[in-house]
């Protein structure tokens, strides 16, 4: 199995022996942050650029470390404080910042598509992490990771979505990743925040989280994206909360070794309370270790593609 | 092709029966020493050495495997490998550690696994024993512990195959020859 993409843009393009490479290769990577020296050499001379339109913690100082964990140089660029203010356009930027020759671009941006633009246009390989409420394929990635990790494997397994997916890139990637598997996979939410096209790709749809989590071995929560008007499509903050949060009793339903994920961020007490995130079955900073690993084999993966 | 049996599966288990005396007179027993096989027939072979010693000096010592794809000065040259795992538990400071590899060449693959060691910690002393040394070296670098020496011809190949992952033992040459 090689690798031959230039850019990482969505789960969509990849195939089930790609997914098994990135998940092979990470656990390879993952133990060079449990060391002391946490640093290899393997992209000495590299150069990764972080171009992040939308705010972000986890993802970009995950990107960050990953890269500089195998010794490439790293600059992160924010929307607030670059030339995008002045009224420069995307394409403008990119065009820029290959001048300088950098071999991995990592965007974020509130436009779905917007990675596919600088992909076609610059030699550089771009990674998508996260464009609008389309894909965020290095979650998707970290988050098959991790429940691999935990069950020992993905084919099987019972996987229930719950929040709004409607608004949600985690969901759909993880959703195209899935279904790469032998896995059943339920999206549970709000009716308005359920998309009408869902049921085509593969999943099952249930409204009350009661039967949504019966028997489930893995349960994804996720948030309300605000920031893409998803709180005008409930009545109140505090009816989603008793009706869609995770709370400690859902899981008696669910099986006995129930994995709790989430993208983060959390919001406590509104989709997950405290008891669930902070819980025995909760794994939510394991995938934000496994992030790490995730995005050092992906960058490994796109550098040394064959070309 | 021609193909010759360079060793056979009872010229190997004696080379690394010498091999293992050789190791054990060196360092005057086996204390602080600990293997690590290099990937991937290395970490076999380190097995051989370590159950050898086992029967001779009544102990078990640690056995840690090294890949040293990150650590490669040819990554981005050549078909990218897929990067497996290292796994070494115990803590390398202040140990004597050998190194152990099927067939030394270049130089440059035990020049890798020098600079993922010093990654891991600040050894005693680390020591090279491989089974084939096929010399043409590029860098200065020389085993402590060879099982035999073959200097290849221009067109011919050594292959090294073990039961554990090729089904059968034997060193070959294959070539003009």
């Amino acid at each position: 199995m090689n690798w031959t993409k230039k850019d990482l843009l969505e789960i969509k393009d990849l195939t089930k022996d790609e997914i098994l490479l990135i998940i092979e290769t990470a656990e390879s990577f993952k133990e060079i942050s449990l060391r002391e020296i946490k640093k290899v050499p393997t992209l000495r001379g590299k150069t990764v650029i972080t171009l992040f339109y939308e705010p972000s913690t986890r993802t970009r100082t995950s990107f960050e470390i990953a890269a500089k964990r195998l010794s490439a140089d790293t600059i992160n660029i924010s929307a607030s404080t670059s030339s995008f203010v002045k009224g420069e356009t995307l394409k403008d930027t990119g065009k820029n910042l290959e001048s300088m020759k950098p071999d991995v671009i990592i965007i974020r941006h509130s436009m779905p598509g917007a990675p596919h633009i600088l992909a076609k246009i610059l030699k550089s390989s771009i990674i998508n992490a996260g464009d609008g409420a389309h894909e965020h394929p290095t979650q998707a990635l970290l988050d098959l990771f991790t429940i691999k990790e935990k069950k020992g494997k993905i084919d099987g397994l019972k996987i229930v979505i719950i929040g709004d997916i409607m608004h949600s890139r985690v969901a759909r990637s993880n959703i195209f990743a899935l279904k790469q598997f032998d896995t059943e996979i339920i999206c549970c939410g709000p009716a308005t925040m359920i998309p009408p096209y869902v049921e085509k790709l593969g999943v099952t749809v249930e409204y009350n989280i009661n039967k949504a989590v019966k028997d489930a071995d893995v349960i994804m929560m996720l948030r309300i994206q605000k920031e893409r008007g998803g709180i005008s499509y409930i009545p109140s903050i505090r009816e989603y909360a008793v009706l869609y949060g995770l709370k400690k009793a859902h899981l008696e339903n669910a099986k006995k070794d129930v994995i709790v994920m989430h993208p983060g961020p959390i919001n406590r007490g509104v989709e997950i309370s405290d008891e669930v995130a902070d819980g025995e079955y909760s794994v939510i900073l394991d995938q934000v270790e496994n992030g790490v690993a995730v995005r050092m084999a992906i960058l490994y993966l796109l550098t040394g593609r064959e070309q | 092709m021609k193909k010759r049996v360079f060793l056979d599966k009872k010229a190997i288990d004696r080379t690394l029966t010498r091999i293992t005396h050789e190791i054990l007179e060196k360092n005057e027993g086996c204390e602080d020493l600990c293997l690590i096989g290099i990937r991937t027939r290395g970490v076999f072979l380190a097995k051989r050495i370590q159950e050898k010693i086992k029967k001779i000096e009544k102990k078990e010592l640690p056995l840690g495997i090294l890949d040293i794809t990150m650590y490669r000065d040819d990554l981005f040259k050549i078909k990218l490998p897929v990067v497996k795992k290292t796994d070494i538990s115990f803590d390398i400071n202040n140990k004597i550690i050998l190194l152990i590899d099927d067939v030394m060449h270049t130089g440059r693959t035990i020049r890798a696994a020098i600079d993922a060691l010093m990654d891991l910690g600040r050894p005693q002393k680390i020591q090279l024993a491989v089974l084939v040394d096929r010399g043409n070296r590029e860098l200065p670098i020389h085993p402590d512990y060879a099982g035999i020496f073959y200097a290849i011809e221009t067109g011919e190949e050594i292959l090294v195959k073990l039961k554990e992952i090729d089904g059968k033992d034997e060193v070959i040459i294959v070539g003009t020859q």
